[in-house]
């Protein structure tokens, strides 16, 4: 692991000065990335053309999700499950909102994901700052490889006692989803702040020493800020691990009021299984609120994510 | 760094002051206290909720706990009977049969589109989105439309194709095709993504000396992309080797481990016989093999595709 990732990760940093060598100096060219007025290539129209159709299987399945979610029963009947209905019924909204109680499930995932992310935030980027200024000693370096090898470690292995430690401590709630998230989160989220922290110049740690202030406030007023990046990176991807995630609230969570989305579809699916239509209003509003938060913060959340994976 | 350390733990008290204050790189013996504060709270954390279960699950699978009432211990027989049950064995198949086949088509078809968007379209970053959706849908809710799909849409579409008219998902020797449609039409969202971002850290300069010498696309993708995406190409198939492996959230959506246990991952039987089945101890100890396993083939897999990386 840590071997491929420090190579993509010199590659990564050998971009911009290779290219600038290349072209003589003079001008720093934009990455690639953003450079695209740079790019000179013809118009590939076969290209194009090929990933637009092949973009249909993605939006095919979200088509037909929302078509059967405006159905009547009778109208799904009748044909494949594609056509536009005529009259739409927006009746099957507020039957879902009913029956699924989905103020409830939406008010847990949001209180779970709001609340792993924020911790997450918190806690990963403090434990990540002291194993990246102490790497090269013993304890700090044996932490840093104790949590690395937890991410070897498949959550099947875990599950089961998992839940009688949950049970026993009172941790079957809301509130223990947001410490496992936390915790299992962190091997990898530590993994992905050391390696930026370290890049960060310990000079600017050092001014803030001699005017008098603590490790504390130096992690809070001088790293914490540069760490922005990172911290977007890491938030988006326990919001979406915290906000999708099925196995853990199923085997955890005990209580039908602590219930997720995702989990109440799981129940709502297995009590009415013939209802499609209503199920799928159900299905799009479980999918609805991250669904708009991407499609208003997609490039964000595409550079968030690539950040976190090659670095 | 480290011998730095070394002299000055075993220089005196007093050598240690003189050199703090003449260095302008302050280096203590030890760690700042705070440091330790950072650290040991989540250590401790970790290892009650991560290394706890993991130990506690390892002592149970030598004894008989049904997961309620009394127990003993047995040995190894736990284990020994994993390799004598065909229930067992058949999971195992099926989830290694699954991984196999969803990473190969996961990374061709994920690597074709990264090439595709790679080049010069019209609406490249719009089209980056939308194959980025996948990511941020929940597998479990979205692979309830696609059951719908397989088992309403599709019979009355290709009603001339007795398989799909019979519904795929009712087929004992078919149903896991379907998961693996499901599964990579996920995980392609991700893969996409490093296979791009791996894409754009090639220097042009490379394919316009390779087109000047002649070589046609086929051979600049074979002698120039591939080998200098091997990093990524390498991250790819091991994380999505491992995360099928384990594939829990698909099969619930579609078959539910059906027909019969046709589509019974290792994960869903862990599930369904340690919690329901009564087979607490004994799914454990099927729950260490299956950590052994993905360990053995993890590293395995980085060992053999790290051998042909290339650099640039």
């Amino acid at each position: 692991m840590t071997t491929a990732t420090t190579t993509l990760a010199q590659a990564e940093e050998a971009l911009p000065t290779g290219s600038t060598d290349a072209v003589g100096g003079g001008r720093r060219p934009r990455r690639r990335r953003a450079g695209e007025d740079d790019d000179t290539r013809r118009i590939n129209w076969w290209a194009t053309a090929l990933i637009a159709v092949c973009s249909l299987t993605v939006l095919v399945p979200l088509y037909l999700a929302v078509v059967v979610a405006l159905k009547t029963p009778d109208q799904l009947v009748s044909g494949t499950g594609f056509e536009w209905p005529n009259p739409v019924n927006w009746g099957n909204f507020a039957e879902a909102w009913e029956r699924t109680s989905f103020p409830q499930a939406l008010a847990n995932t949001a209180l779970i994901t709001v609340g792993s992310v924020v911790f997450t935030l918190l806690t990963s980027s403090i434990v990540a700052y002291a194993l990246a200024r102490n790497i090269h000693r013993p304890f700090f370096k044996g932490v840093f490889f104790y949590l690395l090898a937890a991410l070897f470690i498949p959550f099947p292995i875990i599950m089961l006692p998992l839940v009688k430690q949950t049970a026993i401590l009172g941790l079957d709630n809301q509130a223990g989803m947001i410490v496992l998230y936390t915790i299992y989160g962190l091997s990898l989220n530590v993994f992905i702040y050391t390696a930026y922290i370290r890049s960060i110049p310990i000079e600017l740690e050092e001014a803030a020493r001699v005017d008098g202030a603590s490790t504390w406030r130096v992690f809070w007023q001088v790293i914490f800020p540069l760490l922005t990046p990172m911290n977007a990176t890491v938030g988006i991807l326990t919001c979406v691990w915290a906000w999708n995630d099925f196995i853990m609230p199923l085997v955890v969570l005990t209580d039908p009021a602590a219930r997720t989305l995702p989990l109440a579809q799981y129940v709502f699916q297995g009590q009415f299984n013939t209802d499609y239509t209503v199920a799928f209003a159900s299905y799009l509003m479980a999918m609805a609120p991250l669904l708009i938060v991407y499609v208003f913060s997609q490039r964000w959340v595409i550079s968030g994510v690539t950040r976190g994976s090659i670095k | 760094m480290s011998t730095l350390t070394q002299a000055v733990r075993t220089s005196s008290t007093g050598g240690t002051k003189r050199r703090r204050a003449t260095r302008t790189r302050v280096e203590t013996r030890r760690a700042m206290p705070a440091f330790y504060w950072m650290v040991w709270p989540a250590v401790i954390a970790f290892a009650a909720f991560h290394t706890l279960p993991v130990l506690i699950g390892i002592f149970f699978s030598f004894t008989n706990y049904a997961g309620y009432g009394a127990w003993n211990f047995v040995g190894l027989s736990n284990y020994a009977n994993l390799f004598r049950d065909d229930r067992v064995l058949a999971a195992y198949g099926f989830s290694f049969l699954f991984a196999i086949v969803a990473t190969i088509l996961t990374n061709v078809i994920s690597l074709a589109i990264a090439l595709g968007l790679n080049s010069k379209i019209i609406g490249r970053n719009f089209f980056r989105g939308v194959y980025f959706v996948p990511y941020v849908l929940a597998i479990l809710v979205i692979g309830y439309v696609f059951q719908f799909f397989f088992s309403n849409s599709l019979p009355k579409i290709l009603s001339g194709i007795p398989l799909f008219r019979d519904n795929i998902l009712t087929s004992p020797d078919w149903a896991w095709t379907a998961i693996v449609v499901l599964a990579v039409w996920q995980a392609c969202a991700f893969a996409i993504i490093i296979y791009l971002s791996g894409l754009q850290t090639i220097p042009g300069e490379l394919y316009e000396a390779a087109s000047l010498d002649g070589a046609g696309a086929w051979r600049q993708f074979r002698s120039i992309t591939f080998p200098l995406i091997g990093a990524f190409f390498t991250i790819n198939v091991v994380l999505s080797l491992k995360g099928f492996l384990q594939v829990f959230d698909p099969i619930v959506s579609l078959t539910n481990g059906g027909p019969g246990t046709s589509t019974e991952s290792v994960t869903l039987l862990i599930f369904r016989g340690g919690f329901s089945g009564g087979e607490f101890a004994y799914q454990t100890a099927n729950a260490v093999i299956f950590f052994i396993v993905i360990t053995v083939v993890s590293l395995f897999q980085f060992r053999v595709l790290q051998r042909r990386e290339a650099d640039f």
